[in-house]
């Protein structure tokens, strides 16, 4: 028989321990959950959140530990014996299926007869009941982001769930969708359904959650009520010391245009990308202009328009320093003193199975730098900027010139970023600049970004964060289904506003509404 | 029997081996596997069975040893690319390597023996219509088999919960494991079903097509199957026009021929492929049924976390 004090908990975890070769993801992790408790899960990228809820969730197996379930010891080999527990979860990485329909992809997670017309109108209940609406036979691949979150709340509400995981689920929402989100999650738990909420967005956390427990480097550091406590003091307890905050002097005046885009329209590419409709857009030396947005509006495409992987329809749509770009490649982009930083960091900004020198080699072998000449590198030189740039951006490594895979995302980060910086660029662009990058090495990128612009370098930061963007940026731009908005000083636009501007305030008229400026 | 009806029937036993090798392989590439074997799996199709049929003197048990080599051969592939976790183009083009040379080894003492002939099955009263009776109505097993066959595929990826499963794991492995589905399981299934298929089709070859044992007799056949699967957008329906069009004006190419139509042969003998591509282009010409309709998978080796 089981104590008597265990019988109010829903979930225990004791003791969890999860390795992967010599990495210790969990190291001896406990939680517990009562009904209707929402329950914060917090730390930084690779503190062991993710591995946590897999576990007991089924999708991974721990090397050590137990999980009890109503105060009774039970083991959950897969997801299908979690689900048969009560327990549902919201992936990060949506787990949804792009060619399948919002029933089919319902339908693969709700056992008994297949039987998708009866499916379809409990999905329309329970979709107009929590106010989630949804078209059960639309495709998945043509709907928004935020409308796929709700594909997955919805499959997870179907059965009937006593235990909601959400993996980062805001990270994907506008602040608009994200308060519905809450209001739903809040009425789960006023019905007795436990939530356990994975999430760095700290003032969110204070909000909704009842209590957080906080892992740092695979152990439990905290278990706190996030209510009494504030970001300063929950974001001490995630990294173990003070966050730097970013500093910016007011900057003096904007300079002069260094990189434009003018009336640019492109269709999309691959399939389910993102056409771009009549983007403008003006970058000023001297200052950080940001462009926000939700994942999946078109950033991609700006970009690969702007780094000239993609050549935009006439010469003039693009210009750097006054020059017609559009229709010159990456490198002619370069040489005109422009740099670019996409998104991905492997296989996109670098190539894992090369080393840091050879990396460097492949963006900087045409600006200058003398490192190659009549075909032949000059490898000691490479060396040695290679060098140079781990040193001034702190890039940590376990052999020198390593490859970059073998890089741990925050220090490959730095090192992609670096190299860009360490030309001087007088234009950057960077996409998603501290994107899955611990603090530490997010606070060093962001610092740098506002540091060349104030050396009069015009910097272009497209990035899903608004914390991120209101820390560096002067000037704001919101893109919505690959529409651009009109471009707002910093001090002149609040979260509602960009929040407005993400759901496609700007989109029908051409003009924005003034009213909502003010 | 006149000469229309001869050319109709020399049609449909054309195009009935492709169709059944295509609808195998269409099963694997739905749950995200290329298998590039299909001519090696079809060749030693059409010797075992072929063996077998003379050994024992019973076309049926011929087809069975030919259903069975097919699917042999195939889990052999499963277990190199979904257990082992092989690269599945490098893995398929070696399954093909070696089944046209074992295949060559082990027909060596049946070359040139007379063939044990699957029999044709009279539907009663229809077999008499005029025209039609004799060329759809009084066909083997195999023929209505094939048909049947491609309409049960049909079926099974439009209404029942198997089909849906094989075709998010061909979607999304990552998303269908997260799910807790068992993707190497559904592949082995769709792997094995892919190969019985191209075993059967080899098998029709030895035994019903021309029966008997003639080394390299599949003749690209298999290459044909798999480039039928990818125009036809991995739908069941197309695959069939696909096939029974290629069957059609190949056949057509040969009678040509054979009366004397002062078309190079060269020309005739590529018809075939163009007139296929051009057709199945034609109606594949819908970009978003081809996206919901193609394996995102395909290809892709899949070792899930654990």
């Amino acid at each position: 028989m089981e104590m008597m004090d265990d019988t109010g908990y829903l979930l225990e975890a004791e003791d969890i321990v999860k390795r992967f070769g010599d990495f210790t993801a969990n190291d001896r992790v406990s939680l517990r959950l009562r009904p209707g408790e929402i329950h914060a899960l917090l730390g930084e990228n690779g503190a062991g959140k993710s591995t946590l809820v897999k576990i007991i969730y089924g999708a991974l197996q721990p090397n050590g530990g137990r999980l009890r379930w109503h105060g009774e010891a039970v083991a959950v080999p897969n997801p299908g014996a979690a689900r048969q527990l009560g327990i549902g979860m919201v992936f990060q990485h949506f787990s949804l299926f792009d060619a399948l329909t919002v029933v089919e992809n319902v339908a693969l997670a709700v056992p008994g007869p297949f039987n998708p017309r009866a499916l379809a109108e409990r999905v329309e209940q329970v979709s107009a009941a929590y106010g989630l609406p949804l078209d059960p036979v639309a495709l998945v691949a043509d709907l928004p982001v935020g409308v796929r979150q709700r594909i997955e709340v919805v499959r997870c509400l179907l059965q009937d769930p006593r235990l909601l995981i959400m993996d980062e689920p805001t990270a994907v929402l506008t602040p608009q969708e994200a308060r519905g989100l809450f209001v739903t999650l809040k009425r789960l738990a006023d019905d007795g359904c436990a939530v356990l909420y994975i999430s760095h967005r700290l003032e969110e956390v204070r909000h909704l959650c009842h209590r957080a427990t906080i892992l740092r480097h695979g152990k439990v550091v905290a278990d706190v009520d996030p209510r009494v406590e504030t970001a300063a003091s929950l974001a001490r307890l995630m990294v173990g010391a003070d966050v730097q905050s970013v500093a910016a002097e007011a900057q003096e005046q904007a300079g002069p245009v260094a990189l434009t885009v003018d009336a640019l329209s492109l269709p999309a590419m691959k399939p389910f990308g993102v056409p771009l409709r009549n983007v403008s857009l003006e970058v000023r030396s001297g200052a950080v202009t940001a462009v926000a947005g939700v994942a999946g509006n078109g950033q991609s495409e700006l970009f690969e328009v702007l780094s000239g992987e993609r050549l935009a329809p006439t010469p003039d749509s693009v210009t750097i320093a006054g020059r017609p770009c559009g229709a010159r490649d990456i490198t002619e982009r370069r040489r005109l003193g422009a740099a670019f930083v996409p998104e991905e960091r492997l296989g996109h900004s670098a190539v894992p199975g090369f080393r840091l020198s050879e990396n460097l080699l492949l963006t900087r072998h045409a600006s200058g730098d003398d490192l190659v000449r009549t075909g032949f590198i000059n490898g000691g030189r490479t060396r040695a900027l290679t060098a140079r740039v781990t040193e001034r951006f702190d890039v940590r490594f376990s052999r020198r010139d390593q490859e970059a895979g073998a890089l741990s995302g925050g220090n490959l980060q730095k090192f992609v970023v670096g190299r860009e910086l360490d030309r001087k660029p007088e234009v950057l662009v960077i996409n998603q600049p501290t994107w899955g990058v611990d603090a530490g090495a997010a606070a060093l990128i962001r610092q740098a970004l506002v540091d060349r612009a104030r050396d009069g370098a015009a910097v272009l930061v497209i990035s899903q964060d608004l914390d991120e963007i209101f820390e560096i940026a002067d000037r704001i731009a919101v893109i919505s289904r690959g529409a651009l908005s009109d471009t707002y000083p910093a001090d002149a636009i609040d979260r509602e506003r960009i929040g407005m501007l993400m759901a496609g305030a700007h989109e029908s008229g051409g003009t924005p509404d003034r009213d909502a400026r003010a | 029997m006149n000469a229309l009806e001869a050319v109709l029937l020399t049609i449909i036993t054309a195009s009935t081996p492709l169709l059944l090798a295509a609808v195998g392989e269409l099963v694997t590439e739905r749950s995200g596997v290329l298998n590039l074997g299909v001519e090696g799996m079809m060749i030693m199709g059409a010797v075992t069975g072929f063996a077998a049929a003379y050994t024992t003197g019973s076309a049926a048990v011929g087809v069975a040893a030919a259903v069975a080599t097919g699917g042999a051969m195939a889990l052999l592939f499963a277990f190199l690319t979904q257990t082992l976790a092989a690269n599945q183009m490098a893995t398929g083009l070696a399954l093909t390597l070696f089944g046209i040379g074992l295949s060559g080894l082990m027909g060596q003492p049946f070359t040139g023996l007379p063939g044990v002939k699957l029999g044709a099955v009279h539907i009663p009263g229809l077999s008499d219509l005029p025209l039609i009776g004799p060329v759809l109505f009084a066909q083997d097993l195999l023929v209505y088999g094939s048909v049947a066959l491609t309409a049960f595929v049909a079926w099974v990826f439009a209404r029942t919960r198997l089909g849906l499963v094989i075709r998010a794991v061909g979607s999304n492995h990552h998303s269908a494991h997260a799910l807790g589905y068992d993707v190497a399981a559904v592949r082995y299934g769709c792997i094995a079903f892919g190969g019985a298929c191209a075993g059967l089709a080899g098998g029709y070859l030895s035994l019903v097509y021309t029966p008997q044992w003639i080394e390299n007799m599949s003749a690209g056949r298999g290459w044909i199957a798999l480039a039928l699967v990818v125009f036809a957008t991995w739908t069941p329906s197309r695959v069939a026009v696909g096939a029974y069009l290629f069957g059609a004006v190949w056949i057509m190419g040969l009678y040509a021929q054979g009366v004397g139509v002062a078309i190079p042969s060269q020309f005739l003998a590529s018809l075939p492929y163009l007139v296929t591509i051009a057709a199945l282009l034609a109606i594949s010409g819908n970009r978003i049924f081809t996206k919901v309709n193609t394996p995102a998978c395909i290809g892709q080796t899949f070792v899930p976390d654990r």
